[in-house]
């Protein structure tokens, strides 16, 4: 097409109406956040600005325990979902009859409205009467109920538990579709050539879906990070604050107790947290990238 | 890349073939090729064993709380709170699924609100998307890298993190507690995803088609609405499904903050309103999770293949 700046015009006129919005919803309130962190804004109409104040009383408090936390959940629930989630995906790509059913049935946790899910969850992990206790004492594996909910240890992995059963169908269908788009001619090279199932997975399928692996790794990091419905519903960051992560921790500091300036503050430190894993991300991704052309 | 085309290319390819075996001049390379291809898919029967073995286990624990919520939905509070744990329902009834609709008053309310929101932030997201998802499609403008990748890095934010500027801003535009408040918010974090996809789908389309109409004398205006957009239906259709999906998916913590008029609430936040009282009705909350989102598992069946699409456009390579 003729007329490059013209076309260029055109293109930011096209932009406008999403860029004006996502500026207005995302990029405004982000600079209000660090600009809030700095003040003692709460429920009153007028606030002053304190300084690097909301900071040094969030790092005296239990903040770095919340951090800790918050890096421990997160490790788990990721590695967690990509073992569940690589395995799934190994399976489903088997040229096993059923298979197409098998794929549709891997989607509810993900379709279905995340809190219905763990609605389900929550009666699941019931001391008394739900499923995983009443299935563990009648298998004899534990003598009386464990109410997982209610202490901070058990509470701690029922949450991520939750949260892999949530993550793991993104995962396995995403690995699934790397998987079905390398070349078949490769695997009927090497198996002319003598080799077997497990050797050619390990030396074609597992090299070829790395790049998709670190994808999925980082969006799911990214998301689990910022994993709210999950904690919320089931222990709302209970007991005693044992699966309080720093998302709950900045709504239970804000929305709960009306402490804007030092929930912004919090904020911050999470958007801290999250830019250097995409720092890392596109630099990874950068390099497996420019590895593949090579 | 999606799933569906490869399957169609490696079919395609192994025709070829086939037919050559057959050929009478057919040799014994060609013989023993026809053989590699079934042959590379058998297993024997207890690698056949271990597969179905692995994949009921992995379903197990997918569909687990669903089928147990299922079962609980059918069991009367009398036998739901008692010991030992049966899985069985031993006096299953349909009752839950009559009685809920009068315990949980607003259930129809919730669930029209529930569509109604999604179907909203998907015409927001969708105004936003097409022209935005052409423009980084086709034209070369300064800064596009950039501006996908700040497009791309919204992803990262969850309205967790900006939910007190986001309070204020709402309280500021007086859309608390309206169906506004969840709509504006909700939409604005699907818009990237949206335009990720769309992109990819509009940069197959030839560029010559443009070339053509511009020759022709149309405006750009012109080609986008007359040329473009029919071409791009069926990605359009893709982004939409996915959109609304996940604008249902995942009502919560806007409606949860911004909103607390029942009658106003989407599903999810109506239910959870019965799931937090000291003592919850399970088999009525099960029954009610079930009713509500029958929907969206009917629709699961028929659109897996734009639902797989949809995720793994931007996913596999680009």
């Amino acid at each position: 097409m003729t007329g490059t700046r013209s076309a260029s015009i055109f293109a930011f006129a096209l932009l406008a109406p999403a860029l004006l919005y996502i500026i207005g919803i995302v990029a405004y309130p982000l600079v209000d956040t660090i600009n809030l962190s700095f003040t003692n804004a709460a429920l009153r109409p007028t606030y002053d600005w304190v300084g690097w104040a909301n900071y040094d009383k969030i790092f005296k408090a239990n903040f770095s325990e919340v951090i800790i936390r918050t890096v421990i959940w997160t490790f788990f629930s990721v590695s967690i979902k990509m073992i569940i989630g690589t395995c799934g995906a190994v399976l489903l790509n088997a040229a096993v009859p059923g298979r197409a059913l098998f794929r549709i049935l891997t989607m509810p946790p993900w379709i279905v409205p995340m809190a219905i899910g763990i609605f389900m969850w929550g009666w699941m992990y019931n001391g008394q009467f739900g499923m995983i206790s009443g299935l563990l004492q009648n298998f004899g594996i534990v003598d009386k109920p464990v109410a997982w909910l209610a202490y901070g240890n058990t509470a701690f992995w029922a949450t991520i538990v939750t949260d892999v059963w949530i993550g793991v169908p993104l995962v396995t269908i995403y690995l699934l579709a790397a998987m079905q788009s390398i070349p078949r001619d490769l695997y009927e090279a090497a198996w002319t050539d003598g080799a077997g199932r497990f050797y050619r997975f390990r030396r074609i399928t597992l090299p070829m879906i790395v790049p998709a692996m670190v994808t999925m790794s980082m969006l799911s990091l990214i998301a689990t990070f910022n994993s709210f419905d999950i904690i919320w519903i089931l222990t709302r960051g209970g007991p005693s604050g044992s699966t309080t992560t720093m998302i709950i921790d900045t709504y239970k500091t804000a929305i709960g107790s009306y402490k804007y300036g030092e929930g912004a503050a919090r904020a911050v430190m999470i958007c801290l947290f999250l830019s250097v894993f995409c720092l890392a991300y596109f630099r990874v991704v950068g390099k497996i990238n420019t590895g593949e052309r090579a | 890349m999606t799933v569906q085309p490869l399957d169609i290319a490696t079919e395609k390819t192994a025709h070829p073939d086939d037919d050559a075996a057959r050929a009478p001049v057919a040799t014994k390379k060609a013989r023993a090729a026809k053989a590699v291809r079934p042959m590379i898919d058998r297993y024997k029967w207890y690698e056949y064993a271990a597969i179905y073995a692995g994949i009921a286990l992995f379903l197990f624990f997918v569909l687990a709380p669903f089928i147990e919520g299922f079962m609980v939905s059918l069991k009367p509070l009398s036998r739901l709170f008692s010991s030992p744990y049966s899985f069985w329902p031993s006096e299953g009834s349909l009752t839950a699924y009559f009685t809920m609709w009068e315990s949980v008053p607003g259930f129809w309310r919730y669930i029209v609100n529930s569509l109604f929101i999604s179907t909203a932030a998907t015409v927001i997201v969708l105004i936003m998307v097409v022209p935005a998802a052409y423009a980084f499609a086709r034209f070369p403008f300064p800064g596009r890298g950039p501006l996908l990748a700040a497009f791309l890095a919204v992803n990262m934010f969850s309205g967790a993190v900006l939910l007190i500027p986001l309070f204020r801003l709402m309280r500021q535009l007086g859309l608390l507690n309206t169906y506004w408040a969840m709509i504006v918010p909700g939409a604005a974090f699907l818009i990237p995803s949206a335009i990720w996809l769309l992109r990819t789908y509009m940069m197959r389309i030839p560029r010559e088609l443009d070339e053509a109409a511009w020759v022709d004398g149309a405006s750009r205006l012109y080609t986008l609405r007359r040329v473009i957009l029919p071409i791009a239906m069926p990605g359009i259709a893709v982004v939409a499904i996915t959109t609304f999906i996940g604008a249902y998916a995942q009502q919560f913590i806007f409606a949860l903050t911004f909103n607390s008029k029942t009658e106003f609430m989407p599903l999810p936040i109506g239910l959870f309103a019965y799931f937090g009282r000291q003592e919850v009705v399970w088999n009525e909350l099960m029954a009610a999770s079930f009713v509500g989102i029958a929907p969206v598992l009917v629709l699961i069946v028929f659109l897996q293949r734009y639902l797989v699409a949809g995720l793994t456009a931007g996913a596999v390579k680009t």
